[in-house]
């Protein structure tokens, strides 16, 4: 049971985002609070600017307009280097550096000369084999992949997970495995996490809170059993029953 | 030479257009071109040299300096979108290594302190330069598309620009100088330089043609490093904004 979710962990007021090549905006006014210690997850058609807002929460992308909140203090006056170590991020892509397993297990350390956690704990905490250390990273399999991603962005002592995807391009079995890896940092380590997936099923095992973003805008945001059971707007049933995929 | 001997050299124009029209290889406007260029631009500079070198002056020489230095720029970035700043970076770069190498050779009394060695050998040096300021800015374009997740993630685990940059500069850079470090390996033994051919030809004693050679062959590998090095430190910071973000924007 999570003891600390009474604080925000990020709040958006009123995000806007136009990309200079698009007709459309991207975002147009998304306000919401993820509480410490939550998992938010967030679903919705593609091209809805759910991965837009995730890369703003650690300034990999930057709002146009309105605000964002990480515990308190807009993104735009952390230290960009400590708002990126607070707030980590794993990609749909889980992009490795040149090397093995454990050169990406210890980029932290390289890029800040100190990591919180070491390799061989990674290991223990991903689920990653520890025989896997000295091979060469671009040969682990997709699974193999993200849980390195996970356990680089846990070496640096990230309060706030972000996963853009992260098992779409997985086969069910690692999927799973991923899923509850996730699910026991939330659990035991109270990890803060907003999770971006396509995937209605695990949203509804996984999720306590889902947002549903379309063209932009935040069509619902609710408590995992009322999204699914009692969904108050139309969209967000039609989206359920599966007419926006 | 002589004037008709010159004349006969067009022959081998007309061989290149044979070439290209019989197999449809569709360069023959850009062959006649070239050619007629080649020709214009070096009379001209062959009477604009021989008016420099008869003058004998300072101002007259670093005039032409600095049209090598514009033109060399120029052919740089006349595909890029940055306009006057990536001009600007690129001739700060080939000014830099201009000044640079000559200071070396005129203070250890290489060469000369005469317009007639600084002018030759700073537009080997310049035009050098310029080939590989081109590589380089190329091959990091396709470097930074190509390794793009590398970057974010650099960047995303709180690394700085530099870091997240940092090994694909250093791939930009090594690919970039491949060609000189190996047409520097054969060099003698498949091809005989242009200079030195020139000076052989010219009458010059094939060893003092060679001691020249070595001399522009050393220099060249410093000043296409220098080139390199320079111009990846000068631009890789255009490529992030204040928010340490990759500016290219994606969704």
């Amino acid at each position: 049971m999570n003891t600390f979710n009474s604080i925000p962990a990020i709040t958006f007021t009123d995000v806007h985002k136009t990309f200079k090549d698009k007709e459309h905006s991207v975002l147009k006014g998304i306000s919401g609070t993820v509480m410490q210690g939550s998992l938010v997850m967030m679903v919705g058609p593609s091209g809805s600017g759910k991965s837009t807002l995730l890369s703003m929460c650690n300034l990999l992308s930057a709002p146009d307009e309105g605000s964002i909140e990480v515990y308190g203090k807009d993104i735009s006056k952390w230290n960009i280097s400590d708002l990126r170590k607070k707030v980590g991020i794993a990609f749909q892509s889980a992009p490795v550096i040149d090397g093995t397993v454990r050169d990406n297990m210890m980029l932290v350390q390289k890029l800040h000369g100190k990591q919180d956690i070491m390799p061989e704990e990674l290991c223990a905490l991903t689920g990653l084999s520890p025989d896997l250390l000295e091979q060469d990273a671009r040969d682990l399999s997709g699974g193999q992949r993200q849980r390195l991603s996970l356990a680089r962005t846990l070496s640096n002592g990230s309060d706030l997970l972000l996963l853009d995807e992260i098992t779409s391009a997985l086969d069910a079995t690692s999927a799973h495995e991923i899923e509850q890896l996730i699910s026991h940092l939330h659990k035991e380590q109270n990890k803060t996490i907003i999770w971006v997936t396509h995937n209605l099923d695990q949203a509804k095992r996984l999720g306590e809170e889902v947002w549903l973003l379309m063209n932009g805008v935040i069509v619902e945001k609710a408590k995992t059993e009322t999204f699914f059971h009692a969904p108050v707007k139309a969209e967000t049933k039609q989206f359920i029953e599966g007419a926006f995929l | 030479m002589s004037s008709l001997s010159l004349i006969f050299t067009i022959i081998f124009v007309f061989i290149a257009l044979f070439l290209s029209k019989s197999f449809r290889i569709g360069l023959e406007k850009d062959i006649i071109i070239a050619s007629i260029r080649a020709a214009v631009q070096l009379l001209v500079i062959g009477y604009v040299l021989s008016f420099i070198l008869d003058a004998n002056h300072p101002a007259f020489m670093i005039l032409i300096l600095f049209v090598m230095l514009t033109v060399a720029s120029q052919n740089v970035v006349k595909k890029k979108k940055q306009g006057f700043k990536a001009f600007f970076r690129v001739f700060v770069t080939l000014f830099i290594v201009e000044i640079l190498t000559q200071s070396v050779m005129l203070g250890l009394h290489i060469i000369p302190a005469t317009p007639r060695y600084i002018i030759p050998v700073s537009g080997m040096i310049i035009g050098n330069s310029m080939i590989l300021a081109n590589l380089f800015l190329n091959r990091l374009d396709a470097e930074v598309n190509r390794r793009r997740d590398e970057i974010q993630l650099i960047l995303a685990l709180g690394g700085t620009p530099q870091q997240a940059i940092h090994s694909i500069l250093n791939a930009a850079i090594k690919a970039s100088m491949i060609p000189t470090v190996e047409s520097q390996k054969t060099i003698g033994l498949v091809q005989l330089p242009g200079m030195m051919t020139g000076q052989i030809i010219g009458g010059a004693d094939p060893i003092q043609a060679v001691k020249f050679q070595l001399l522009i062959v050393f220099t060249i590998l410093a000043s296409a490093t220098l080139s390199c090095v320079i111009l990846s430190r000068l631009t890789y910071p255009t490529l992030f904004n204040s928010y340490q973000q990759l500016i290219r924007e994606h969704t």
